[in-house]
């Protein structure tokens, strides 16, 4: 129990990092602005509990809004993917349920399910967050692409961190 | 009242949720409607000693670029200190001059935090109210011009960037001072457009687009760019896109202008 809070604290501290130190600073195009963050969310147990769900997800969105200088957008479009999560959960549920204590992880239900899990939620998080922060929908198709091109992105960079995140486990247990 | 509670503990997931998206929302409101130049507080000074740290090491990624263009600068600079001494001998009648007052004056900053990816971008530099940046100041790089400061605390400003979809500039064509607005579209780093020039203009692409000086903002004269594209729309004006001579992507050093007749011009257009 101990060991695997002490797991979450040090994996949100470095998804904080690489997101501040790397991704925000890898300015590519206005189009794909990757947020990584909120892996930190995705990956929590299946057990997590609604309230420490949703308290987790404004306190990640905050931190984050306190880096990018904007108050209130991350903080919003987290606990609105946060309050999503057991929603999808429950949608996409395996034919024989969840293991009990498990993490939602690629190798333990598949590269299709977390897929599915992975894109809805992401770009839930997305949408909300860019059509948020223009305020307005009067750029609705540029606004929609920058959603789609940077939730392709963040996708991307999930999927590589759960090889890293595997291979390294096993390397570990090996 | 045990309803209540059942209800309560049926839907908490659901209230909590809305709690908080509640919270959210009206911060990020509140944000969008006002200035944000109010929310820099204490926040901005943890997130830019983050930033000041990041920038120190990126800096060495970009010191022969910045060589180059401080180097082009200074002689421009000397240049142009030939040409002031040569006047002042040609004027030198023995009055006083009152015409020949200081009227801007420039502090030098190093940009700790930027971006160009998002509709509303600002910078953070690493000059603040002890070295006289107050808000509402000009900010321009030996390209151009940059944006105007917003938020001050003790030692850093938050910078509207150009590139920020509520950013207006008044602008003028060089050639001919006909005067319109520049403002950003969100889309392109590189480019902003300028209205209000009437249909009847001839314009050329290429065509040099300056700062006007309507506002007591910006000295008139400094570069913003050049006319890349120029079409009418529905009506009597042009939609023109301009190419920035800025380079926002790799923004280094930058100059603060601080107008020292600003208020005796503000009480004179009497707004405040």
């Amino acid at each position: 129990m101990i060991n695997r809070l002490f797991r979450n604290i040090l994996f949100f501290i470095i998804l904080l990092l690489v997101q501040v130190l790397i991704l925000d600073n890898l300015q590519i195009s206005s189009y794909a602005v990757p947020f990584l963050y909120i892996l930190f969310i995705l990956m929590l147990p299946f057990e997590t509990p609604g309230w420490l769900l949703l308290i987790l997800a404004f306190f990640t969105g905050f931190v984050m809004d306190l880096f990018q200088h904007t108050y209130g957008f991350h903080t919003a479009a987290t606990v609105l993917m946060a309050w999503f999560r057991p929603g999808v959960l429950k949608l996409i549920i395996p034919q024989d349920g969840y293991v009990p204590n498990s993490e939602p992880r690629i190798h333990h239900y598949g590269f299709a399910w977390f897929m599915k899990y992975i894109v809805i939620l992401v770009f839930i998080h997305h949408a909300f967050l860019f059509y948020f922060e223009v305020f307005s929908f009067h750029h609705f198709f540029t606004t929609l692409f920058r959603v789609i091109i940077s939730a392709l992105f963040t996708v991307f960079l999930i999927i590589l961190s759960q090889f890293s995140v595997h291979k390294s486990k096993g390397f570990a247990r090996g | 009242m045990r309803n209540l509670l059942r209800f309560l503990y049926k839907y908490y997931f659901f209230l909590f949720f809305l709690i908080l998206e509640v919270i959210a929302v009206s911060m990020g409101i509140q944000y969008s409607l006002y200035q944000r130049a109010r929310f820099v507080s204490a926040t901005e000074n943890i997130s830019a000693f983050f930033n000041e740290t990041i920038s120190s090491f990126s800096d060495y990624f970009q010191l022969v670029e910045t060589n180059r263009k401080l180097s082009l600068e200074n002689t421009r600079l000397k240049n142009q200190l030939q040409r002031v001494y040569r006047s002042d001998d040609l004027f030198f009648i023995g009055e006083q001059d009152t015409l020949h007052r200081q009227k801007y004056f420039f502090t030098s900053a190093r940009v700790i935090n930027n971006s160009v990816n998002r509709m509303h971008n600002y910078l953070t530099i690493d000059k603040g109210r002890k070295q006289g940046i107050s808000p509402e100041m000009g900010v321009i790089c030996p390209e151009g011009i940059v944006g105007i400061t917003a938020g001050v605390t003790k030692n850093f400003s938050s910078v509207i960037s150009l590139l920020n979809i509520n950013f207006h500039v008044s602008a003028k064509l060089k050639k001919n001072d006909y005067f319109g607005t520049l403002s950003w579209d969100g889309q392109d780093y590189r480019r902003a457009i300028l209205n209000d020039i009437p249909y009847h203009v001839s314009i050329e692409l290429g065509d040099t687009v300056v700062t006007s000086g309507f506002s007591a903002i910006f000295p008139e004269g400094i570069m913003i760019g050049t006319v890349e594209k120029a079409k009418v729309v529905n009506g009597n004006f042009y939609t023109i896109v301009v190419k920035l001579s800025t380079d926002f992507k790799c923004l280094v050093y930058v100059d603060v202008i601080s107008n020292l007749q600003k208020k005796e011009r503000k009480k004179l257009e009497n707004y405040d």
